[in-house]
């Protein structure tokens, strides 16, 4: 489907000539906020979650194959980039899960006066955090 | 669809500089410049000006510069008082209006460009026809069947009138429809949040007997539901008020009346 909006960038010059009309800059210039930015966060999340899925989906299916498939998976992960590529997934799992939760509470119908919006993303932040490190310390205790 | 970057005859270069000599305390302003008659891209001109001779606000600074350096610096302006809405703009990363903006508020030089992702008819000066005429699409007016009390005004309780507020006071100068990326990327179906809480107050207005039908008209996965909850919207709002706020009483509604 055309955008209806490509009409409005036919513009004309002072002896009649059709020009094209510039788009004004927009990312380029526009100063990150702590609104926006909280938003996209939570799509980059998303996406990284739906990748990351694949992981435990090869990990659980070499699980279910043979003791040797598991012990391949398991040494890959147990690499510094293995437990980067972990330590990530964690941390993208509980920020879109808290960010989540907090577009629930908007959903709801509560929570949008801009102190609460601006409180609400300092706890999304720092629950994100504390919960990570807090998976981690669990599984180094347990493992 | 999404384009994260300007086409190439809207990349922005550097322009000319103006200085100041002689100022006692000079401040730099950056302003976006394009003239639809001279074949160049958009640039960035620089005017620098004695702040101990101007007025407090952006919107002085900007007078001061048509006035005494270059008249064909071309921008909206009317009311200078926050109630026309007419110069709307990007100043310093954020939009507002250049009336209210105090020029102390900015550190470092000054950077002033269009509302974004709009097209773009001279310098500050942006083409709105697209959000005017999704404005009139949601039909900003009273609609009722029930006539008017021959001897008086639509009567509404002191509770209902208090619905609208921060409603009302919207002058749509859209601040926050051209703040809010879900727009950039889709502002050919998605209404934006100055039209959608003007939707709103017409929804809210208990003298209006058109709630279904305006209702129906938003039920559009484009219109109204590529709101994301970005909140660009109210935190970008020159008068205050709460778009992202009006547009989460439209979905709830939608869901109440389908319980």
């Amino acid at each position: 489907m055309k955008d209806v909006r490509e009409a409005l960038f036919v513009g004309t010059a002072t002896d009649g000539r059709t020009v094209r009309r510039p788009l004004s800059p927009h990312l380029q210039i526009y100063k990150p906020q702590l609104t926006s930015a909280l938003s996209i966060f939570h799509r980059i999340t998303g996406v990284a979650l739906s990748a990351g899925t694949v992981l435990l989906v090869w990990w659980l299916v070499a699980a279910a194959t043979s003791d040797a498939s598991f012990a391949t998976v398991s040494a890959v992960l147990h690499t510094w980039v293995g437990h980067l590529v972990l330590f990530g997934w964690t941390a993208a799992l509980w920020y879109h899960f808290c960010a989540g939760m907090r577009h629930l509470v908007w959903d709801a119908g509560f929570g949008f006066e801009l102190p609460q919006v601006h409180a609400s993303a300092a706890v999304v932040l720092g629950a994100t955090g504390a919960l990570t490190v807090l998976t981690w310390l669990v599984g180094a205790v347990i493992l | 669809m999404a384009e994260f970057t300007l086409p190439k005859n809207s990349k922005i270069q550097k322009g000319q500089s103006h200085k100041a000599p002689g100022a006692k305390k000079p401040k730099a302003f950056s302003i976006y410049r394009w003239n639809p008659d001279d074949g160049k891209n958009p640039q960035m001109d620089t005017y620098e000006l004695d702040l101990d001779a101007c007025g407090p606000m952006v919107l002085d600074a900007l007078v001061k510069i048509k006035n005494e350096i270059d008249p064909s610096l071309t921008f909206r302006r009317s009311c200078r008082e926050g109630i026309c809405g007419s110069c709307a703009m990007n100043i310093d990363g954020t939009n507002t209006l250049a009336c209210l903006k105090p020029i102390a508020d900015v550190k470092g030089e000054v950077r002033i460009n269009p509302l974004p992702h709009m097209p773009v008819i001279k310098d500050l000066v942006p083409d709105l026809s697209q959000a005017y005429a999704q404005y009139r699409s949601i039909e900003p007016w009273l609609q009722s069947d029930t006539p008017a009390p021959p001897d008086g005004e639509r009567r509404q309780s002191k509770e209902e009138r208090a619905k609208m507020d921060g409603m009302w006071e919207c002058i749509l100068c859209f601040c926050c429809t051209t703040s809010c990326p879900s727009y950039w990327w889709n502002g050919d179906r998605y209404l934006g949040p100055a039209t959608l809480l003007a939707a709103y107050r017409w929804i809210a207005d208990s003298r209006d007997e058109r709630t279904g039908e305006r209702l129906d008209a938003l039920q559009d996965p484009f219109k109204l539901y590529r709101c994301h909850t970005i909140m660009n919207c109210t935190q970008t709002c020159p008068k205050g008020l709460n778009p992202a706020k009006a547009i989460a009483e439209i979905k709830t509604l939608m869901l109440e009346r389908q319980a």
